[in-house]
């Protein structure tokens, strides 16, 4: 992305760090559907669709490993920070900017508009 | 004609001997061997992996009953040959079997030496030799009592070490200054005592045994300085005596052994003795290698094959403590004439000593860091003039000549004749000369042709090395199949280190056992969850981030992301007002689709995640439980209607079923469970083709396993048949948890029951009583913890998070 669209991302607040569980996700709801938010065992946290590449499984309900997720409908692994499918899979899910500032967590809602528009 | 060859002894040193013999001679004896002990050939180097369960015996067998059968051998378990007569040529059992011998082989090998202190036959005594020792150290281990271990050497560390993992309490006493003094220079004897009460064990040196004190059996020891330390059980490590009082009776020349040349052979020409009662140029022997060795120069003098002659070499010293890494080889006392290079590095706990005279390595200490002793070992064999690597000797082999510090180079730089397995004298060109002259192609095949690592299995990644470098990519390490990419270890070898290291949590596994990733996959996480669920019940914090969605949620994902709900009907038994219940669900939730499944229940299919709490709620108000329908788990118990309607029904098999999944639902297994119960051999529950099956008949019950009808179709193997309700239970109970507790993730009992033989389950199941009774009542323990409705948990608020988002954001903007 390029620094101008970086200037005008819009930053919005879906939570603390506590609601995910370590190694877990949790989803929010857009209107573009479902996102998946993701906690990883060194409290890293990373935002893509919940909708896996392969078959659109709901990859906020895979296992956390790493920082990869893996689909619970075919075992597809998803790294959480390219969104594209590892191993000999081939595929991408869109991801979307996620910072944490202390506690608070939060996701880029300016990158969502953009995709819609 | 054949010649009569008998064998007093059957312990490691004979049994290679007539390897040798056989390959050499097959058809020129027929062997008779007498066995004081009540068992075949096995592997006493290993005695100490199975003292601490990291091994069992059966593991260690190196010639199993079908070996002697095969090869047309005598072999007289139990019998202590008491009598040699020299001029019948006779030598008599201590059960009145006499036999005649043209050749005497005499393989008596050792005692263990017993300190003379008051007290030391008492009951709770014992010494460390032969396979009798280890199960009464296991019994006394039981008890998690306090233990004493007379002698800091290697057999003294080892046994402390297993006691230890069996959960006693042990002390070591040893009377020099420092452990192991005859291997290790002091530093690394220090090292040594650091590591092992690094583990619990508590080491006092100087210690000088008094007497050992108790009223009928052992309550403690009392040292010189009058300190007594409470124990009830002593063992006594501190060394072994060649066993000669037989040859000494048959008036043949002994000394500390059994005087024999280097050729084996005793004063007497018939007679020949070999292994640790041996005594062969002043030397007796307690390391496997030159007992080996000695084999060899038998087998080849009873062959009449070449002339071999037995040379004395120094054999390196190797602890098998697992974590303790420690290498010893030759001479390393300070002398005029010496130098010394060492290596010292603290905080990796490393300590590296090589003794030098005139340029050549006379010694070698490796403490920590052992991977460079064979090539210590070469060189000093080899006396290799060092002078011109001197500055980075002690780095080891990886730093010389600009060869790389990848491993597999260091091994390929090797030279043919460069030693790579200490107990069995095999070097690098004749396993490499294996692999490619007669195809090998596994580490099991290389032990099978050259021994190499066969023994007590150090030099195992050297030889896996080799395979490597000799047939490329060709070569398949995964005889034992890792459990995935995080681990090069396999299912069992997990499930055994779990037990044996007591290993607790995920981490500690992913620690303990050098997880190559930092917090596992998607395969093995569950794998590990359900082995510590398993084997620690009350103490195991459930990982739900390790488990597969659905029994995170306690539902099943369908391909839309939606979920299905199967609610428990015991026995396939349902009412008016559950169905009814059922039936306001389904409509009250606008549930898209209901099904009876094949395990005579009901499944609606199509409810959203987040309405399960909901959905649960309005069932567990009808009397509704989880049918785990989701779990690998006890699913469903399927039955007949039996004697209550069935005009054929022989008992009540619907009684049964219920009782059965009434008893078992909630219980985690490697994989699904799905049971049967019918009541007469018709057979309508189907109960030939499950899991677990029970079909009934007049006299009983006739219990079924193993059955398959999914991927595969399989009928069940019998058990066995049982008289009343009550023994089925138990047997069916006690054949689940013995599959909880060995199976692999994900195998079912079928594959489980074709991995380890029926045969053997029934023995443990059906024909072993106290093992029942113990499976039974392991079972019955962890249920205590698993038998909660996973549904009303939720319902009352558990694991909220699992079914909401955690925000709805970007509506508004939308809209705009």
């Amino acid at each position: 992305m390029s620094r101008r669209e970086k200037d005008r991302m819009n930053w919005i607040a879906i939570g603390s760090l506590s609601d995910i569980p370590s190694r877990g996700a949790r989803c929010v709801a857009t209107p573009q559907g479902k996102i998946a938010v993701f906690r990883t065992a060194d409290d890293q946290v990373f935002a893509i669709d919940d909708h896996c590449p392969h078959k659109g499984g709901p990859l906020s309900q895979g296992i956390v490993h790493g920082a990869a997720v893996t689909c619970p409908l075919h075992n597809w692994v998803i790294s959480l920070e390219t969104g594209k499918a590892l191993g000999a899979d081939e595929g991408a899910v869109r991801t979307i900017p996620a910072k944490l500032e202390g506690q608070r967590l939060f996701i880029a809602l300016e990158a969502l508009a953009s995709k819609a528009a | 004609m054949t010649e009569k060859l008998v064998i007093i002894g059957n312990g490691m040193a004979p049994g290679r001997m007539l390897e040798h013999l056989l390959e050499e001679a097959p058809d020129r004896y027929s062997v008779t061997i007498f066995n004081a002990e009540p068992r075949v050939n096995y592997d006493r180097i290993m005695l100490s992996p199975v003292l601490s369960g990291e091994k069992a015996f059966e593991e260690i067998v190196i010639h199993g009953d079908g070996w002697y059968i095969k090869h047309g051998i005598t072999l007289y378990k139990g019998h202590r040959i008491v009598a040699i007569n020299r001029e019948a040529k006779t030598v008599t059992s201590d059960h009145g079997v006499t036999e005649s011998y043209d050749r005497l082989v005499i393989a008596t090998g050792s005692v263990p030496f017993i300190i003379p202190v008051p007290g030391k036959d008492l009951p709770g005594v014992l010494s460390y030799r032969d396979l009798d020792d280890v199960n009464a150290m296991l019994l006394a281990a039981q008890s998690r009592a306090k233990a004493v271990v007379i002698g800091g050497g290697l057999l003294g560390l080892e046994a402390a070490a297993g006691l230890k993992e069996r959960g006693m309490d042990v002390t070591v006493l040893h009377v020099m200054p420092t452990l192991m003094e005859r291997q290790l220079d002091p530093a690394a004897g220090y090292l040594l005592q650091k590591a092992v009460e690094a583990r619990g064990i508590k080491v006092m040196t100087k210690a000088n045994t008094k007497a050992i004190v108790g009223n009928g059996r052992v309550e403690g020891i009392e040292l010189m300085d009058g300190t007594i330390i409470p124990a009830t059980l002593v063992v006594m490590a501190v060394g072994i005596r060649p066993s000669t009082a037989l040859a000494k009776e048959a008036g043949l020349e002994v000394n500390r052994g059994i005087v024999v040349d280097d050729r084996m052979r005793t004063s007497d020409p018939a007679i020949m003795a070999l292994g640790e009662c041996a005594e062969v140029g002043g030397h007796v022997y307690g390391l496997v290698a030159p007992l080996y060795e000695m084999a060899r120069v038998a087998a080849a003098g009873l062959a009449d094959s070449e002339e071999r002659r037995f040379v004395h070499s120094d054999t390196p010293t190797k602890l098998k403590v697992t974590g303790i890494d420690l290498y010893s080889l030759g001479d390393f006392a300070d002398g005029e004439d010496r130098e010394e290079i060492i290596l010292r590095d603290a905080s990796a706990g490393i300590y590296k000593r090589v003794v030098l005279q005139d340029n050549r390595i006379i010694g070698t200490v490796l403490f920590g860091e052992t991977g460079d002793g064979a090539w210590f070992n070469d060189l000093k064999k080899k006396a290799t003039d060092i002078s011109e690597m001197r500055d980075t000797l002690i780095f080891g082999q990886a730093f010389q000549g600009g060869v790389s510090s990848d491993p597999l180079a260091a091994v390929a730089a090797l030279a043919d004749d460069a030693e790579i397995c200490g107990c069995n004298g095999v070097c690098k060109g004749k396993i490499t000369g294996a692999i490619t002259g007669k195809g090998l192609t596994s580490l099991d095949d290389v032990r099978a042709h050259t021994k190499a690592s066969a023994s007590c299995g150090s030099c195992t990644g050297l030889v896996e090395q080799l395979l490597r470098l000799t047939l490329g990519e060709a070569y398949n390490p995964a005889a034992v199949q890792p459990m995935c990419g995080c681990t090069s270890l396999g299912h069992d070898d997990v499930r055994r280190l779990i037990k044996a290291k007591g290993l607790k949590t995920i981490p500690a596994i992913m620690q303990e056992l050098e997880w190559k990733t930092s917090c596992g996959c998607a395969k093995c996480r569950p794998a590990l969850n359900y082995y510590l669920v398993c084997d620690w019940p009350n103490q195991y914090a459930d990982d739900y981030q390790s488990r597969f969605i659905n029994e995170r949620v306690h539902a099943n994902i369908q391909k839309d992301g939606t979920y299905s709900v199967v609610p428990r009907m015991w026995g396939g038994v349902t009412s008016a007002n559950e169905l009814r219940a059922i039936a306001d669900v389904v409509d009250k939730f606008e549930i898209p689709m209901v099904k009876v499944t094949g395990g005579q229940r009901i499944d609606m299919l199509g409810i959203r995640k987040e309405d399960l709490p909901a959905v649960w709620a309005d069932l567990g108000k009808a009397g509704f439980v989880s049918g785990h329908a989701y779990a690998k788990g006890l699913r469903t118990v399927k039955t007949c209607v039996g004697s209550d309607w069935c005009r054929f029904g022989t008992q009540d098999s619907t009684g049964l079923g219920i009782r059965i999944e009434k008893f078992m639902w909630g219980s985690w297994t490697p994989a699904k469970v799905k049971m049967a119960v019918s009541g007469c051999p018709r057979n309508c529950a189907e109960a030939t083709c499950k899991d677990v099956g029970v079909v009934c008949v007049d006299s009983g019950y006739e219990i079924h396993f193993a059955g398959a009808a999914g991927l595969d179709i399989k009928g069940t193997e019998v058990l066995g048949l049982v008289k009343t309700e009550d023994e089925a239970l138990e047997v069916i109970v006690a054949l689940v948890q013995m599959y909880r507790e060995q199976a692999r993730y994900l195998e079912r009992i079928y594959k489980w029951a074709k991995r380890i033989g029926t045969a053997e389950i029934k023995r443990q199941i059906l024909d072993d009583g106290e093992k029942r009774k113990t499976y039974y009542e392991r079972f019955v323990f962890s249920q205590k913890f698993a038998q909660v409705d996973p549904w009303s948990e939720r319902v009352s608020g558990k694991d909220k998070h699992e079914f909401r988002p955690m925000a709805s954001v970007g509506f508004a903007e939308a809209a705009e």
